[in-house]
């Protein structure tokens, strides 16, 4: 479903991503994670082509992200991307978040726009809120309507950006709750997030970077279990320890 | 002390009411073809293509460089003419309001065009980059996302500017254009009552600007309570 290959990403003399190579099948879960500042960021907003790269590869379903020729906004439209921020249209309602892309990108008609956002929203628990505004919600809830928001547009996958990192501790769960039931569907997804306990519940296998490189690409069993490289072990002897 | 006569005033109002017409026309045109037009020289300064992003800067500097009073003349004494030959307009046709007018609207477009430049970069990247995870084009983040944020975080700033505008539609008076404070001007110097007039025109510019400087603050209060 989404292939990276030898991808590579600087700012000026700076190396953001070096040589990343990787893959997702269809219905894989994979956590990417990592110190702060490794690219695991940069990397995923590489594959809908948010940041563009220099050299390498990344093919979602068939389309190149890096060619030229390649028609972003049709591709982005297929493919969710939840960010750290939420990110929901604040001048908008609930619904009309919801209802937004699918009526101008994907031309369905309004009350089909509707229809369906409500069933999300009804999905994500939040039925409730619907006439309300982003700013009146919680940040959990406002991270569940923007996962609602991103499913409206039935994606072939799923990009999380830190879906949790941004939430008050006690918020956390509910974010990671809608995400387990995703990939339990099935759903593909790429998930960076230092929620170790979601990667050991969900992922099938786990991504670690540093100093935007791709150190370890393993089956979850085996990372967690033992992990290769020290930068891993000192990662993961930290961040479990809390 | 002087002796004040306000007697000429009552009468004269009508002719002053024409005059305040032609300064509101102004004021409302050049707001408006100011915003729109502003607006697409605030994205081209935005815009990654190098020519149109020089030029909106060129554009922006060259007329916040230059009094208004130089523009107006120049849009007074030498654009009538060069559009007057390009349109085949006889000459001597009265062409006083609309250059005034053209005048003040691609002034104010360069002021309009830095705020509105301030607006868009007010709101965060990441609602560009949602818009746009969503499959919207540039075009549609801009229109349906960003845009309306911005406006929305520059009413007061802009309704402000638009206050200016209007105090410095008196400048018009270079082209001998009967606006309010021209209209106020000439019956002042035809009754031999100038300074009545001139200070009962600062009173009613006086009372118009202050009234709507002060429905902003209540409009900027309602909008982003401290």
């Amino acid at each position: 479903m989404i292939k990276i290959a030898n991808v590579s990403k600087n700012y000026g003399d700076f190396k953001v991503l070096t040589d990343c190579t990787t893959s997702v099948s269809k219905g894989e879960v994979i956590v990417v994670c990592g110190p702060s500042g490794s690219g695991k960021s940069t990397l995923i907003k590489c594959v809908n082509g948010l940041e563009p790269f220099q050299a390498g590869e990344i093919i979602v379903d068939g389309t190149s992200v890096g060619d030229p020729k390649t028609n972003l906004s049709k591709l982005r439209a297929r493919v969710g991307m939840v960010f750290q921020n939420f990110e929901l249209f604040p001048h908008m309602s609930i619904t009309q978040n919801l209802a937004i892309a699918q009526v101008k990108v994907l031309g369905r008609k309004q009350d089909e726009a509707m229809d369906k956002g409500l069933k999300l929203l009804d999905r994500v628990g939040l039925k409730a809120q619907a006439n309300k505004f982003p700013g009146q919600l919680s940040g959990g809830q406002q991270q569940r309507v923007a996962i609602a928001r991103a499913l409206a547009m039935d994606p072939i996958c799923m990009l999380f950006d830190e879906p949790t990192s941004a939430l008050d501790p006690e918020m956390v769960n509910e974010v990671l709750d809608v995400m387990t039931e995703l990939a339990q569907e099935g759903m593909t997804m790429m998930c960076v997030t230092h929620e170790m306990g979601f990667a050991r519940r969900v992922a099938n296998r786990v991504i670690f970077m540093d100093h935007g490189r791709i150190v370890e690409d393993d089956e979850k069993e085996a990372f967690f279990a033992n992990p290769r490289s020290e930068r891993a072990q000192q990662f993961l002897a930290k961040i479990l320890h809390h | 002390m002087h002796d004040f006569d306000w007697s000429s005033i009552p009468g004269a109002l009508p002719f002053l009411w024409d005059g305040m017409k032609i300064s509101l026309v102004i004021t409302l045109q050049a707001v408006v073809v100011g915003i729109v037009w502003g607006t697409l020289l605030a994205m081209m300064r935005l815009s990654s293509i190098k020519a149109l992003s020089w030029f909106a800067a060129g554009y922006v500097n060259l007329f916040r460089a230059v009094p208004l009073v130089m523009v107006l003349l120049w849009f007074f004494l030498i654009v009538p003419e060069f559009v007057g030959q390009l349109f085949n307009i006889p000459k001597g046709t009265d062409m006083r309001l609309s250059s005034a007018m053209a005048g003040f609207a691609l002034f104010e477009a360069a002021y309009y065009s830095e705020i509105i430049r301030a607006g868009i970069q007010s709101v965060s990247k990441g609602q560009m980059a949602a818009a746009s995870a969503l499959g919207m084009t540039y075009g549609q983040s801009m229109r349906l996302v960003v845009l309306p944020q911005a406006f929305r975080n520059m009413v007061p700033l802009l309704l402000t500017q638009a206050i200016i505008l209007f105090q410095d539609t008196s400048l018009v008076y270079v082209s001998a254009l009967a606006d309010f404070f021209g209209a106020a001007y000439k019956v002042g110097d035809r009754d031999g009552r100038l300074v009545e007039l001139l200070l009962f025109a600062g009173a009613v510019y006086f009372v118009i600007c202050f009234s709507a400087s002060q429905i902003v603050k209540r409009l900027q209060k309602k909008y982003h309570p401290a």
